[in-house]
């Protein structure tokens, strides 16, 4: 145990990434009141995505990881987003 | 090699922990132990979902009722299909041979999570008594197949919830086996096996880990929904409350299809081991036979809709769905000639375990080229919903993962209890087995072709020939189970001592003693050579050279 | 358990090994929330209006509400590690107790949004709902499927953080071996990465 070596994270980064965290989520609830129509789905989407990467990456500590880790987790998001798009195959084209 | 006189542990089996009788075995952490548990409680479920299966081809060896309605009818190949699918095959070989093999054939002492494992072992229990309740209680025996599709399995009055709720808990036991042999196989490797000195039957297992524990969730939250539909009426495939039938389709086979895959790989993987061991020679394309059990895996993963080509779905999705299904056949039919490859120019025993793994290339392949019928759009819609289909599914997951089973259990018995079994009797065991099962299932494929529909009841008077086969062929099929359950159990306690090394095979579980010892190594062994390694080097070289 | 001896004797607990277990977990629990999102995407393809007139009955200043206190009960987990690791434990109980008071907060604006919908008649199998059009009625159908099993996340996530608070005070979990605590933790983010994808899906595609 002692012989591993673990990044330890500063109190100061955790609260930046949370400062980051509600930024996005204001900006989130802000486009939503713009009442945007088709786009407000992609926007919120797509700052869903940011905020649920920077959760990975800093607070789940996956920056710090070894390699493996790093490729089993984008292999598992490719593998669901593989899965929405062949269901999607059947439901957009029918 | 060491004996178990020189040994200086205990027999996993003999050994004496805090309690005593089954109190011992069933707070045992031990893998060996709880593999043994599965395989007891497997092989009472066999037995009975056999009966179950035996009584429906009594059933219909003549056409109208006979000694059972139609009612009890469903209950039976429901209760038959769930019993089969969700708590014999699925884990059947990961969790017997996997929990039994996997760390001795890596050179370790335990899986990642013993205490996890055991807790698996105990939600497969749990999942087990709620689906035999579901058959017992009141309300009378689901009748929906093992399929559970809505939306008849949100309306009928049946002990549907029950059944849900046991595949619900049996799979969690599956993901949790699953990630269990995941990072056992990461982790606790012994020093020297790389990735690609490592045994098949584990690259098998980690195929198979991952989509229990990427496919297994989906199914999940799936009959979670169901129970929700039936409990809160919440409509999400109910189409009288804005649902979407198909939708369920979808989502069940997301899993259901991958399930397959999680039979018939780890199925794949005790056949890869045991041609080598029978042909005393290296297995052939070792690589090949690795990366093909990925690959499987990874493409298993997306050939779902393929059960869904009469349901309504759209053109661009069939014609996807159906390429992919040929394309898994690929990595399939490396598989078998790496196996046949295997033995050619090898010294070639026949003992029983090899004869069954023989039998089970020869059933896959049948099951297999059926499933290429069934992959193609056009003759799938002749064919769907026929007893060509339940032909060909009880070829792959009978003639396959179940032949693989008893090749396995053939295999390593002398291992598991320490003494030998008949080969005499296994050999007439095997006759009956095979001439039964063909006989069996073999009339489906042709009655199914001229119309026959699958879970009917009763049928029209042209397709008797095919049932009354059927049934003469569940009759010596069960014939041959009982043989062989009597040869293994009666030899359990008084079979001939084994030696550690019946077989002559090489790979680490052959080089400790018969049963192992409770932590399987005296010493961790460190691995030098490929894992299907024979003799000298001179020798290898000489035979890459003939 | 009984026969703890019969396990490799372990020169050193498999630090790396756990983690990796705790991770495979989470997969599976991101395919469970997985199908329902799935259920979600189909549905709201086949019934955009619906679903947008439906998302506008949700109280979109409680859900915000929810995400602030989750985001920051994420962070407060992730600070305790980083005192575990300083061996601050202290300060690690503290800022677990935090968590969970926050956790807390969530169900009771939970409980009172709940609360509002039932007034309203809007829970699965009442007349009011079942009179909606189809959109609306699989649109709440799903909010009480997907915010009801995060619920119940969020509360075997409290169980885990409180389990974890005594395992630091018997001195089970340290600067040398917090596995423990980084999975829970983990868990915790996890609970809090599907709650991300939840609120916009439940509370602002309107």
């Amino acid at each position: 145990m002692s012989t591993e070596k673990h990044h330890i994270s500063t109190y100061m980064s955790h609260g930046a990434v949370l400062v980051i965290l509600l930024s996005l989520t204001a900006l989130s609830v802000g486009m939503a009141e713009l009442h945007l129509g088709a786009i407000s789905v992609a926007v919120a989407l797509l700052v869903a995505s940011v905020k649920g990467t920077t959760v990975l990456t800093y607070f789940m500590h996956l920056k710090y990881e070894s390699l493996f880790t790093k490729i089993m987790v984008a292999a598992v998001f490719l593998m669901y987003a593989l899965v929405i798009i062949f269901l999607f195959f059947d439901y957009l084209f029918r | 090699m060491s004996n178990s006189e020189t040994h200086p542990q205990v027999s996993y089996l003999e050994y004496q922990g805090k309690y005593k009788g089954i109190l011992g075995w069933i707070t045992s952490t031990d893998h060996k132990r709880i593999a043994l548990l599965y395989l007891y409680c497997i092989i009472i479920f066999f037995f009975v979902a056999a009966f179950l299966g035996l009584t429906m081809s009594i059933e219909k060896m003549r056409p109208g009722q006979d000694f059972m309605n139609a009612q009890t009818y469903n209950g039976f190949f429901t209760v038959h299909g769930i019993i089969m699918i969700f708590m014999i095959v699925i884990p059947g070989l990961a969790a017997v041979f996997g929990n039994f093999a996997l760390p001795l054939l890596i050179g370790a002492r335990d899986v990642a999570f013993p205490r996890l494992n055991l807790f698996s072992w105990y939600l497969y229990v749990t999942g087990a008594i709620l689906a035999v309740l579901s058959q017992l209680l009141k309300g009378g025996a689901p009748d929906t197949g093992w399929t559970f599709y809505v939306p008849y399995s949100a309306g009928s009055s049946t002990n549907v919830i029950w059944a849900l709720t046991a595949a619900f808990v049996l799979g969690f036991s599956s993901i949790l086996t699953g990630l269990n042999f995941i990072v056992t196989i990461h982790r606790m490797r012994a020093p020297g096996m790389t990735w690609f000195k490592m045994p098949l039957f584990p690259w098998a297992l980690y195929a198979t880990a991952w989509i229990q524990v990427l496919a297994t969730p989906i199914v999940g939250i799936t009959l979670l929904m169901v129970i929700a539909e039936r409990v809160l009426h919440i409509g999400f495939f109910d189409p009288a409350l804005g649902g979407d039938p198909v939708l369920f389709q979808h989502l069940f086979w997301i899993y259901s299809h991958p399930a397959v895959y999680i039979m018939i790989l780890p199925a794949m993987g005790v056949i890869t081991e045991i041609f080598p061991t029978f042909s005393q020679k290296p297995v052939f394309g070792y690589g090949a036979i690795a990366i093909s059990s990925l690959a499987i895996a990874f493409v298993g993963y997306f050939v779902w809709g393929h059960h869904m080509f009469t349901s309504g779905i759209s053109y661009w999705s069939k014609w996807f769905f159906s390429f992919l299904t040929f394309i898994v056949a690929v990595p399939s039919a490396i598989k078998v000639f790496n196996w046949i490859s295997t033995m050619y120019g090898g010294s070639i025993q026949m003992r029983p375990p090899l004869l069954y793994a023989i039998s089970f290339v020869f059933l896959f392949m049948i099951g297999g080229f059926t499933g290429l019928f069934l992959g193609a759009l056009a003759t799938n819609v002749q064919l769907h919903d026929t007893t060509f289909v339940v032909a060909h599914f009880h070829y792959i997951i009978f003639g396959g993962m179940g032949f693989a089973f008893f090749a396995g259990l053939h295999y390593w018995y002398p291992k598991m209890f320490g003494r030998m079994y008949s080969d005499r009797w296994a050999y007439i065991a095997w006759g009956f087995t095979f001439v039964g099962f063909n006989l069996l299932y073999f009339p489906q494929f042709i009655i199914g072709i001229q119309g026959m529909p699958r879970r009917y009841f009763d049928y029209l008077p042209q397709f008797q020939w095919g049932h009354f086969l059927s049934g003469i062929g569940a009759f010596i099929l069960v014939t041959g189970l009982i043989l062989m359950a009597w040869n293994l159990i009666y030899h359990k306690k008084r079979g001939a001592i084994a030696p550690a090394n019946p077989w002559k095979g090489v790979t680490l579980e052959w080089q400790i003693a018969s049963p192992p010892p409770v932590e399987n190594f005296d010493e961790i062994p460190v691995i030098k050579h490929n894992p299907y390694w024979f003799g000298t080097e001179e020798e290898i070289r000489r035979e890459k050279k003939s | 358990m009984a026969e703890i001896k019969n396990i490799a004797p372990s020169e050193h607990h498999d630090y790396q090994g756990s983690k990796m277990g705790m991770w495979i977990f989470i997969f599976t629990e991101l395919f469970l929330f997985g199908g329902l999102f799935l259920v979600y995407a189909v549905f709201r393809t086949q019934y955009s209006a619906d679903f947008h007139k439906a998302a506008e009955e949700t109280n979109t200043f409680i859900g915000t509400l929810n995400t602030i206190v989750l985001l920051i009960s994420s962070m407060t987990v992730a600070m305790s590690i980083t005192a575990i690791q300083s061996n601050n434990k202290g300060r690690a109980i503290r800022l677990l107790l935090v968590t969970i008071v926050l956790a807390l907060i969530f169900m009771v604006n939970k409980y009172f949004e709940w609360g509002h919908k039932f007034e309203l008649r809007l829970y699965p199998g009442s007349v009011v709902l079942t009179n909606l059009p189809k959109g609306e009625l699989l649109f709440f159908g799903l909010y009480f499927m997907m915010t009801g099993l995060h619920a119940l996340h969020v509360l075997v996530g409290m169980i885990l953080l409180t389990v974890t608070i005594f395992r630091i005070k018997s001195g089970h979990v340290h600067s040398g071996n917090f596995s423990l605590i980084e999975n829970s933790g983990l868990y915790w983010h996890l609970v809090d990465l599907i709650w991300i994808f939840l609120f916009p899906m439940m509370y602002l595609i309107t």
